[in-house]
């Protein structure tokens, strides 16, 4: 290992899950600190809706984890623990603004605007996708790992050329956020958008959640040094932000996308926070975690730390925490409902959206798949429906 | 160890752990693979007992893994690779059809590639997108790979053994709905034929059902369902798609005169065309009906709720052999 002091090696690299230098603004007690670079000042509304948030997006995870338990969902894409890390990052972005998500972004998608059960669609195999992304300004989810990040480099070139960049017009001037895991963060695509978007100065905010965990796989084992230290060699500026304070990501988010809006190109964010929930329902963390850290981060809890902060200041009264426990159990009640109504697609649709215009050979295929569908009608008992062939 | 019953799971984690026991140049890569056994459990104890030098959770980097495997081929490695899901293979794609499948030749036969890439591939799981494909035509589409899926746990444990053995580079394809499914017994005394070979699996006279990987499943029940009604049908399992091992193909339907090929995969250009262009130049005058093809459609892999339409089941199966029949 070179010498900390080394003339010619420099410092010796920190070890990736080294969590000393976090921005961070509220501590795991509830006691609001402050940062000579990232401080501001929130209005007790604000701090009342982070917390709503995180409240209602904990409860929104674990009724899809519950809805995935009954069989009614195939997979679910745990958030838990992650709510400080999204609400705070999803409140920094302006209508304007674009997100790129990976699988797991509900509470940002939440932020946006995108019915939670239009989240339920991809995994509960009725579509791969079931929201407008421009009408939210937030990408459908992309489940091959990294992929999004150069989409978002490109997307964010593209408000470059339609010169809603650096104009000085709050309203106008455009972002992009880019989410992505710690995992992701080995993959080419990733280190290619952080090339792209150094090259081109582009306004892209790439916003890595680092859980620590890549399904098994620990982030000491494939970081030698704390991600965000990795913009430096791209050419932009890094930040570690304690990602279970929700008042530090939003803080941080909002002020990397104000300078990628100014034109100041782009800028990483490390959200270091902890995966709580398994990778997906069908993972077994007890394979590979130790149950220490587990217990160890349950005292980090990102909604924990707003509630004692919100009633040591009296900027709640119990009525609030009621109102909030009911509109939870309507949420819960509402997603349970709607999930079964979600419509399965019928067989001859998937034939529909493969081009923009339809191809002769794909409509020859999809006749004769009704042909062949209707040879069993005859079969069929009154009033059945064609599902399943 | 003699005769024991296995899953395929089960049979491809024994005969990776052989392989490994036989030659201490087999490592395996991949993400997840070692605490965790891998997502479908294949390596399930490896680590433990062969140690993180053989056994590496590799970063989740797909053009990695198969790049650096191909450094430690050149250095006498005998990598096998896991990609954890079918969809998840393209980012390794430039790797695996620009460097793997050309090293041997370019190098004038100076330096192989023993490398085994297995991807858990096709559908039937209710799984999200990406999870459910088969690719395998883009893979036998490129010389200097070689292509094989497994259909059952014996020929799990042989093949993949083998697959190792080999100098050549070996995409090999594991029907992940079977990984459980079935369960067979597996001598390991036996002597295994070859690799680069395909088995009829049912005899029968009036016409050849042609499948690999997950459809020789689907196959033998649509052959027990036929017989029931008096049809007699043949099914051969390709088990080699790069090569392809035409002999039983091209003798059973010599007898037969109709040939049906079964796969998930997209009709359109996938290997059921192939096989239908040899079986009419080489068996044109046994034709009785030109060779049908009954596949997944020219569609994305469709949302799991709607899988049943697009993966070919029994009766579409059944209704090409009547409209074979018909001819
Ligand atoms: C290209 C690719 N390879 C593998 C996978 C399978 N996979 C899904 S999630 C995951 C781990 C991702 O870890 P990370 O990027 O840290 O994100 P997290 O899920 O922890 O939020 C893996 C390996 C995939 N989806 N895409």
């Amino acid at each position: 290992m070179p010498d900390v002091n080394d003339p010619v090696f420099g410092p010796a690299p920190t070890a990736a899950g080294a969590d000393d230098d976090l921005v961070q603004l509220l501590t795991p007690e509830g006691e609001r600190v402050h940062h000579p670079e990232f401080d501001l000042d929130l209005t007790p509304e604000m701090l009342r809706t982070f917390y709503r948030d995180m409240f209602l997006v904990r409860r929104l995870d674990v009724e899809a984890t519950a809805l995935q338990r009954h069989g009614e969902l195939g997979l679910w894409a745990q958030l838990l623990g992650q709510e400080a890390a999204q609400i705070g990052a999803g409140h920094a972005l302006a209508r304007q603004d674009f997100v790129f998500p990976t699988y797991r972004e509900h509470g940002v998608a939440w932020v946006r605007g995108v019915d939670p059960v239009a989240l339920l669609g991809l995994f509960r195999g009725v579509d791969n996708g079931g929201w407008d992304p421009h009408e939210h300004g937030f990408n459908l989810y992309t489940i091959v790992i990294g992929a999004q990040v150069l989409h978002a480099a490109g997307y964010a070139m593209a408000l470059q050329r339609d010169g809603v960049v650096g104009t000085g017009d709050g309203e106008r001037d455009a972002a992009v956020l880019a989410h992505f895991g710690d995992g992701a963060s080995s993959q080419g695509d990733v280190s290619e958008a952080f090339i792209f978007a150094g090259w081109a100065n582009a306004p892209v905010v790439f916003f890595c959640q680092n859980n620590q965990w890549a399904i098994s796989e620990p982030i000491e084992k494939v970081s030698r040094i704390p991600l965000y230290q990795r913009a430096n060699g791209f050419g932009f500026p890094g930040v570690r932000v304690d990602g279970n304070d929700v008042l530090a990501t939003y803080a941080v988010t909002q002020a990397a996308l104000k300078r990628a809006r100014e034109g100041q190109g782009p800028m990483l964010i490390e959200a270091y926070t902890y995966r709580m929930g398994a990778h997906t329902t069908t993972d077994d963390p007890t394979r590979y975690r130790l149950m220490e850290d587990v217990e160890h981060w349950k005292l980090k809890d990102p909604l924990a730390r707003v509630e004692v902060h919100l009633r040591r200041n009296g900027l709640v009264d119990d009525q609030f925490f009621t109102d909030l426990a009911a509109e939870a159990d309507a949420l819960g009640d509402r997603m349970r409902r709607e999930c079964h109504q979600l419509p399965d697609p019928q067989p001859l649709d998937i034939f529909d959206r493969v081009y923009a215009e339809q191809t002769e050979e794909l409509a020859a295929q999809q006749a004769e798949v009704a042909t062949y569908l209707s040879s069993f009608a005859d079969h069929a008992p009154a009033g059945a429906e064609g599902g399943a062939a | 160890m003699a005769t024991t019953t296995m899953s395929m799971a089960k049979a491809l984690n024994a005969g990776l752990r052989r392989a490994m026991e036989h030659d201490s140049k087999v490592v395996v890569m991949g993400e997840d693979v070692g605490r965790l056994g891998g997502v479908f459990r294949i390596t399930d104890g490896l680590q433990k007992d062969f140690g993180e030098d053989r056994v590496m959770d590799t970063p989740l980097a797909e053009s990695g893994i198969v790049g650096t495997a191909v450094g430690m081929a050149m250095r006498g490695y005998r990598p096998v690779v896991e990609i954890q899901f079918d969809g998840f293979v393209y980012p390794a794609y430039d790797q695996i059809v620009c460097q793997v499948a050309k090293f041997h030749s370019r190098s004038q036969g100076r330096v192989p590639m023993p490398m085994v890439i297995r991807i858990p591939f096709g559908g039937g799981i209710g799984a999200v997108e990406h999870h459910s494909e088969s690719p395998e035509a883009q893979f036998a589409h490129t010389p200097g790979l070689k292509v094989v899926a497994c259909s059952n746990p014996a020929d799990a444990y042989w093949m993949l053994q083998q697959a190792i053995a080999s100098d050549d580079p070996v995409i090999f394809l594991e029907p992940k709905r079977h990984y459980h499914s079935t369960r067979a017994e597996i001598d390991d005394a036996a002597t295994p034929g070859s690799l680069w070979a395909s088995r009829v699996v049912r005899s029968g006279e009036d016409a050849t059902l042609i499948a690999y990987g997950p459809t020789v499943g689907t196959c033998v029940d649509a052959a027990a369902v036929a017989a029931e009604e008096g049809r007699s049908l043949e099914v051969i399992d390709l088990r080699t798609l790069s090569p392809l091992d035409m002999g039983p193909v091209e003798e059973s339907v010599r007898r037969t005169g109709r040939a049906v090929v079964v796969h998930e995969a997209h009709v359109n250009l996938g290997l059921g065309a192939e096989v239908a262009a040899r079986l009419t130049e080489s068996c044109f005058y046994s034709l009785e009906a030109p060779v049908l093809r009954v596949g997944g459609w020219d569609t994305p892999y469709p949302p799991a709720r709607v899988e049943e339409a697009y993966l070919p089941d029994l009766d579409r199966v059944l209704d090409a052999v009547d409209r074979s029949l018909a001819f």
